[in-house]
């Protein structure tokens, strides 16, 4: 056993213990982020605190939401909504939580994309988001289920029915899914416990994953630039703060990061109170009925671009192509093929592919709003083949780039 | 040396332990994760095929599913000749023909809606297009609309079992 010694004071007996002041350091005082970044640099602490409150709303709506088909509607709409005294608030935090969080996913891989953070030694900072990125919309998903309104119903429909491989007919993999012949109780008990129990620890675990592959590479900066992580922060702790390119990430780093929280959380707060609406589709104010598809389904926002993907196409190509859209950016460090780390706008044709494919995707999504019509169906098939033709081509733009 | 090959042998019996373990579990788990008894043995549904009206689309429900029962009139019975994969589907009960079948579209589950105007169906999901004989008109769905297992009895009609009918359809590739 180690030699304790008689605590002068409490950390000092913490310390003994669990060596608290080390734990400080390499968390936080002495972990070290470099000083030429923006603030596009907070959406990692922006996704954290919206993930919180993800789980905090979730805690307090697991208390009074039953999973059966005959009484899930009720507890949300009714129990919820109408006696649990805040209980609106809870919903309304969770469901915005649950869109805006997308929104900030999307900016902050955008951000990744563009500043080549997923380039050189930082692969598995790129991967573990991606997973992230699908643990998430499993997550997104599962939750859709549990209010067993009619878009919880007919999504549950449609997506599961993604499995049976189109003419592959595996509608045994689709029964076994579902654990019944359509979307019933055996569906939303299962649903129920992935969205409450499995997803949340895989996405946690997913988390710290993220975190854990940051620390090695470290954190990437506005101009790409290798940065000797030991000799600045060497630098720095000599006294030479100002010459030093790193600095602390507490409190020096987190100081500025709490304050772009602040302002998104004056944001988010103002959809929660005054514009939450958005959040929630009126079709699922009608319980689930089997025997009665939608006018118009469509899924949440942040699922648009993979669906408008999978629609202008015959069964088994529109399957292969969302297949495709689902897996390719996980693919991406290894599909650009350009020794740079830098921003893209110093990256010739790849600034051009990057701005494209951003665009193209934002198109993808208000076609996959839009019902399938003229033009619209039209406009969505060419864009869903610019998206396919942009990875296909990314290998090659990048392997004839000039080195910076 | 002979330390090692003790260990090797204690990794690999524990490895035989805990594999044998790891299919059983998953094996346990796939099978808790499929439908349960109550819900294969739900029901045959039998319907009165007297009822229905000459081109009123009714919706009955087998299996928790929607289907689709569409009395053909004189008129589309004409369009239908000498189409061969829509008398195929054709199913005669008495001196009545009928379209029978389930009502999900075979793209990706939704339930196309009548159009008694136009006489077909229309999938609000993606777009896709079905005839009043349950053929495809516009994709994406990959084929007409499946038909569920029935069996002819008399005026009747029972759902989920197989008639002589119903298996030359499946025969034929008419329906999967």
């Amino acid at each position: 056993m180690a030699h304790f010694t008689k605590a002068t004071s409490v950390k000092d007996w913490l310390n003994q213990r669990l060596a608290v002041e080390k734990v400080e350091k390499v968390m936080m005082s002495e972990y070290w982020i470099p000083k030429n970044i923006n603030f596009l640099w907070a959406m990692g602490m922006v996704l954290v605190v919206t993930f919180a409150l993800l789980v905090v709303s979730g805690i307090f709506l697991l208390m009074y939401y039953v999973p059966t088909t005959a009484d899930a509607f009720y507890s949300v709409n009714y129990t919820i909504m109408r006696e649990v005294d805040f209980g609106w608030l809870w919903r309304h935090v969770h469901g915005v939580a649950a869109s805006v969080v997308f929104l900030i996913i999307y900016i902050h891989m955008f951000t990744g994309i563009y500043y080549g953070s997923y380039k050189k030694g930082r692969e598995m900072i790129w991967i573990s988001g991606m997973l992230l990125f699908v643990a998430f919309s499993a997550e997104a998903f599962s939750g859709y289920m549990l209010p067993w309104g009619q878009m919880s119903y007919w999504a549950g429909m449609v997506i599961t029915n993604l499995f049976s491989g189109g003419s592959l007919h595996a509608d045994g993999l689709v029964e076994w899914i579902r654990g019944d012949y359509v979307p019933a109780q055996a569906f939303l008990g299962r649903f129920f416990m992935l969205h409450v129990l499995l997803l949340p620890l895989a996405i946690m675990g997913l988390i710290g994953l993220h975190f854990g592959a940051l620390r090695i590479p470290h954190v990437n900066n506005q101009d790409g630039e290798e940065i000797d992580f030991d000799a600045e922060a060497k630098k720095y702790l000599d006294g030479d703060k100002a010459g030093s390119k790193v600095m602390r990430f507490a409190n020096d780093f987190m100081s500025k990061d709490m304050m772009v929280v602040g302002v998104y959380l004056i944001f988010f707060f103002y959809l929660v109170f005054y514009n939450y609406g958005f959040a929630m589709d009126p079709v699922n104010f009608d319980p689930a009925d089997g025997l009665k598809t939608p006018a118009h389904i469509y899924p949440e926002w942040y699922f648009l671009w993979s669906y408008e993907i999978l629609r202008p196409f015959s069964i088994d190509l529109g399957l292969i192509l969302f297949a495709f859209a689902q897996v390719i950016f996980v693919l991406l460090p290894f599909l650009d093929r350009s020794p740079n780390t830098v921003p893209a706008n110093r990256r010739g044709l790849f600034a051009i592919w990057f701005w494209v494919m951003l665009a193209n995707m934002i198109v993808l999504t208000a076609m996959g709003k839009l019902p399938p019509e003229e033009p619209f169906s039209t406009i969505g098939f060419y864009s869903a083949i610019i998206f396919v033709a942009q990875w296909l081509l990314l290998p090659i733009i990048t392997m004839f780039e000039k080195k910076v | 040396m002979k330390n090692s090959s003790r260990r090797g042998f204690m990794g690999k019996a524990f490895g035989a332990v805990a594999g044998v373990g790891a299919v059983a579990s998953l094996y346990a788990m796939k099978k808790s994760w499929d439908p349960l008894p109550s819900v294969k043995a739900a029901g045959f549904t039998t319907l009165d095929m007297t009822i229905y009206e000459e081109n009123v689309m009714v919706t009955e429900k087998w299996r928790g599913k929607p289907i689709f029962v569409l009395k053909k009139s004189a008129a589309v019975m004409e369009k239908e000749k000498g189409n061969a994969a829509a008398e195929a589907r054709n199913i005669k009960i008495g001196d009545d023909n009928f379209m029978i079948a389930i009502g999900l579209c075979t793209h990706l589950g939704c339930i196309p809606a009548f159009r008694e105007d136009e006489g077909n169906f229309l999938c609000a999901c993606h777009g896709g297009m079905f005839d009043a004989s349950g053929l495809v008109l516009k994709v994406p769905p990959p084929r007409g609309f499946d038909i569920p297992p029935f069996k002819i009895d008399g005026n009747k009609l029972i759902l989920g079992e197989v008639g002589p009918e119903y298996k030359t359809m499946k025969d034929n590739g008419v329906t999967l």
